[in-house]
């Protein structure tokens, strides 16, 4: 059999160069203030290169207590998060689809909400954590889990919409599953993509975040930074970029789902869910 | 309701539907419901859009709530049992393979549940035996995606049965499908119901499948059950007028009735139960039952002829405007062109007789 292969449309030489045009200059428009701190943070006044302010980012105890206490906060604002948006999600989807618009006007409200107006109306509320869970930096998490709602709620709406999801719950409820393990066995993991994508979201955001922190006055990656600017630039910036690189390093890693190949054809297609019938 | 049973199902029921009733806001799905199915017995469930038999197979499966009435399966009561403690296997009309698993997985998924004392090795070989079951052993390990739509309803319908269901449930699983897959999988779903003697309800809105599939088949409307019998008995004895008109073609002719039967185009008819007993009233006649033939001193015209194969159907106008149509063997089609002059007559089959 011979394989035939389609037209490969790669348009005229002139849309060619427009496209790699465009894509240098918006590469540049991102890369160059990178590649500005990456040429900040190694140059000697002198002019000549040096890696010492990379070296010495371990030395500053504060800014290694920095980035445990936003790591951590990553953690635990993106399992806050997941363990909140997902078995709700789900839940609204199966059982409660009349409450499918409002859960997501409260979830994307905050959007609207400027972060300084958000620190002012939490800061009576966090007194009381205060008073409750101790002053501990980790109590940022329950503003954090806040703040990453409508960014993980997209996510994972997304997903849901991409999979009939009424249907295989059902099927796999008729074959003898309970509702948790219909939720984990069946759903989570056809959903896993707009999981992954909520928490690399919620991660970058939260590693990223420094108003509330600061105006909270806790001590995390970037309130850090922030100080150690006053004292080193170079320092601050070296540890800037290694904070980019990272969150590039997880948008990365994000699984972006399979080629899939194309079936048999011998049908139109799935059928919309049916109704009464 | 007629309830007629055909003779080669075991006795005893293993499904009743008693009285059910299911409302969504002021659309009454199930008003009443009540019928039966033997052990083994494959009944369909046939009726237009919205007339609540999808409802009714979900009421089975316990994926819909009831206002009221009771669901008995094997003599146990389960209306109030969840969906994953009735034992009920499932074809769905959307494709409902767990895209996540192979095909192998999909099957083998209700077995890890049902058998989870059973070795994984035995759990896999079953799980082998039913893609054999439904021809598909080669594509074990193929993901539903990478399956045609009739595939993936054919391992829907292993992973049903893998759990040894007390009841199969069929919900249109034929619908999305192209004719020709359609027939062939709707033969074989027959085939491997006999084979392992699942008792089941199968919903579909295609009489063409229900009638070529069931044992019997209930006709709903409204969410009522309008006449549950074998596919012969409903095409020729229909119980209620909407019986008649809803499964295969009927031409209402006036006539009068007396003595049980109805006077039209010449002949006397009897009337089956349920129709009108006395008076002017509409007989429902299938075109089959018309016969057509040349005559120039005929009252009726051939208005129209349509090519089907082994039968065409002919549409004759009378003088007062009225239309019939009837099916006629092909080769009698070439001596009836556009226009001729013809006689109609009916043979002397029994109708249903409704009100004028």
């Amino acid at each position: 059999m011979v394989a035939v292969t389609g037209p490969r449309h790669r348009g005229s030489w002139g849309t060619r160069v427009w496209r790699w045009t465009v894509l240098a200059l918006i590469g540049g428009y991102l890369l160059l203030p990178l590649i500005a701190m990456a040429d900040f943070s190694t140059r000697l006044p002198d002019g000549a290169r040096t890696v010492e302010p990379w070296q010495t980012i371990t030395t500053y105890p504060d800014l290694v207590s920095g980035i445990i206490t936003s790591l951590e906060l990553a953690v635990l604002s993106v399992l806050g998060v997941l363990v909140l948006l997902v078995p709700t999600m789900i839940w609204v989807h199966l059982r409660l689809p009349l409450l499918r618009r409002p859960l997501e006007v409260l979830c994307l409200l905050l959007l609207t909400i400027p972060a300084i107006v958000l620190v002012v109306g939490m800061a009576p509320i966090y007194r009381w954590v205060t008073y409750l869970f101790g002053d501990s930096p980790l109590t940022l998490t329950f503003v954090y889990v806040v703040l990453v709602l409508p960014y993980a709620y997209r996510a994972i709406d997304a997903s849901l919409r991409s999979v009939d999801v009424k249907t295989i719950a059902e099927a796999a409820r008729t074959l003898g599953a309970s509702w948790p393990r219909t939720i984990v066995e069946v759903l989570v993991p056809n959903i896993r993509i707009g999981i992954a994508s909520a928490a690399v979201i919620s991660i970058a955001l939260v590693l990223g975040e420094f108003t509330i922190a600061s105006l909270l006055n806790f001590e995390t990656l970037q309130v850090v930074i922030n100080l150690l600017g006053k004292r080193d630039a170079q320092v601050s910036v070296a540890v800037s970029l290694a904070a980019l690189l990272f969150a590039f390093v997880l948008l990365v890693a994000l699984p972006t789902g399979e080629s899939r190949p194309r079936p048999p054809d011998d049908g139109p297609g799935p059928a919309p869910q049916g109704g009464i019938a | 309701m007629t309830a007629a049973r055909t003779p080669d199902v075991d006795s005893g029921n293993a499904v009743e539907l008693i009285d059910l009733r299911r409302s969504f806001g002021s659309a009454v799905a199930l008003d009443g419901l009540t019928m039966d199915i033997a052990r083994g017995e494959l009944v369909a469930l046939l009726g237009p859009s919205g007339c609540g038999k999808t409802t009714a197979l979900r009421a089975l499966a316990g994926l819909e709530d009831l206002d009221g009435g009771r669901v008995v399966v094997h003599g146990r009561d389960v209306t109030h049992l969840p969906a994953n403690k009735r034992d009920m296997g499932m074809v769905f009309q959307a494709y409902s393979l767990f895209p996540h698993l192979s095909a192998l997985e999909n099957v083998g998924y209700g077995l890890r549940l049902a058998t989870r004392r059973v070795p994984a090795a035995r759990r896999r070989a079953r799980a082998r035996e039913l893609l054999e079951l439904v021809g598909l052993a080669e594509q074990a390990n193929r993901f539903p995606h990478q399956l045609s739509g009739g595939q993936q309803q054919r391992v829907a319908l292993a992973r049903a049965l893998a759990i040894n269901p007390a009841v199969l449930l069929l919900d249109e699983p034929l619908s999305a499908l192209d004719a020709k897959v359609r027939a062939q999988l709707r033969d074989e779903i027959r085939r491997i119901q006999t084979e392992v003697g699942a008792t089941t309800l199968f919903v579909t809105h295609d009489q063409e499948e229900a009638l070529g599939i069931a044992d019997r088949v209930g006709v709903m409307r409204a969410g009522r059950l309008e006449q549950l019998a074998p596919p012969v008995l409903l095409y020729d004895r229909p119980a209620t007028a909407f019986v008649a008109e809803f499964v295969g073609q009927t031409n209402p002719v006036p006539g009068t009735v007396a003595d049980g039967h109805i006077a039209v185009l010449g002949g006397r008819l009897p009337v089956v139960p349920g129709s009108v007993t006395t008076g002017a009233a509409v007989a429902l006649v299938r075109p089959e039952w018309l016969r057509v033939r040349p005559d120039p001193e005929g009252a009726w015209r051939v208005a129209a002829v349509s090519f089907l194969g082994a039968d065409c159907r002919v549409q004759v106008a009378g003088p007062d405007g009225a239309r019939l149509t009837a099916s006629v063997p092909g080769e009698s089609a070439a001596v009836l062109p556009l226009g001729a002059a013809v006689d109609v007559t009916v043979s002397p089959r029994p109708v249903f007789a409704r009100p004028v």
